[in-house]
């Protein structure tokens, strides 16, 4: 069930980020926006009183401690810092993270292969359960505007 | 004249010697862009010349579950990097294998194991976090240079 609905919003995002890309062509931007827009369908399909992303939950899901993953990553920021515009830390590893803040990085969040990849297993680690397409709709919300 | 005429031979003889001396402590840099980018997002994209290809295809089998991870990959990614692994992989009779059939850490290797006697707090530094972070001790590691120590 979950499998099926993960690999459905995929699909969705694919057809999304397609047909946008042209539109926005030479933006740098233009896949966060397809991205975003994709997850704002989702949201909508799935819950027509959803009325848009919001940075501070956002920033919540960003900051909050939880229980739930692996005990070296009990939060977002156990890896990818408390400042998303400084470099983080792979807590697993060790491996230096470029800034997730979109001022720091104007790459971010335009890869819908990637963004989904890291959603899937990031959340995992973090959470123990993938993200729901509100919480990605959040995040990127809020890195966009750090 | 003299002098020159030594200072050369000696810069001949450094250059020629080098690579044998530095034996194992060399190995050829990764130069695949995908496995760059995809073995490189989460830890150093470490040089296939370490583990023979045999080890190579039992974690690309086994991505799902990547030492605890779920490292799975679209199947024509996946298809890349085990080709350009096994193409590149440590030598399957080599000494890097020995002693163990088909590893799947290279920290568990003998040649690791024996280049790496340390007692605990040095594995314990917080700046080396675990053994598979090679740069945090040799910063050049992924160039493939290991003789830094
Ligand atoms: C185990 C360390 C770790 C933790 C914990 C972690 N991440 Fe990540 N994250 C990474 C790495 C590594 C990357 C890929 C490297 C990069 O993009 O610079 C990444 C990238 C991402 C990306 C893709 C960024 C892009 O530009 O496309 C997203 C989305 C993401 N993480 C979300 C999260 C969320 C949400 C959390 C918390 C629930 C989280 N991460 C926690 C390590 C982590």
């Amino acid at each position: 069930m979950k499998k099926a609905s993960w690999k459905h919003s995929r699909v969705i995002l694919a057809v999304l980020v397609t047909l946008a890309a042209p539109v926005v062509a030479g933006a740098g931007d233009n896949g966060r926006e397809a991205i975003l827009a994709a997850y704002a369908a989702e949201a909508k399909a799935s819950d027509p009183s959803f009325s848009g992303f919001s940075a501070n939950r956002g920033e919540t899901l960003f900051r909050s401690v939880r229980s739930g993953g692996d005990e070296r990553t009990p939060s977002c920021t156990s890896c990818h810092t408390g400042d998303p515009r400084a470099p983080g830390r792979n807590a697993k590893t060790g491996r230096r993270i470029d800034p997730v803040a979109v001022s720091a990085n104007v790459r971010r969040f335009t890869e819908g292969e990637k963004v989904e990849k890291h959603f899937a297993r990031d959340c995992k680690s973090v959470l123990g359960r993938p993200c729901t397409v509100l919480e990605k709709g959040d995040y990127i919300t809020f890195l966009e505007g750090q | 004249m003299n002098v020159r005429k030594n200072a050369i031979l000696m810069v001949a003889m450094v250059l020629t010697a080098s690579p044998a001396i530095a034996g194992h402590d060399r190995v050829p840099p990764v130069r695949d862009p995908v496995v760059l980018r995809e073995c490189g997002s989460c830890h150093m994209a470490f040089q296939p010349d370490f583990l023979p290809a045999r080890s190579w295809e039992r974690i690309m089998d086994g991505l799902a579950d990547h030492f605890g991870e779920d490292a799975s990959l679209p199947a024509d990614v996946k298809g890349a990097i085990r080709a350009y692994l096994a193409a590149n992989a440590g030598g399957a009779a080599g000494w890097r294998a020995r002693g163990e059939a088909t590893p799947e850490r290279i920290t568990g290797t003998p040649a690791f194991m024996r280049e790496h006697r340390f007692p605990e707090r040095v594995w314990r530094d917080p700046k080396v976090l675990t053994k598979s972070n090679c740069p945090a001790c040799h910063s050049a590691a992924e160039k493939g240079l290991y003789d830094d120590d």
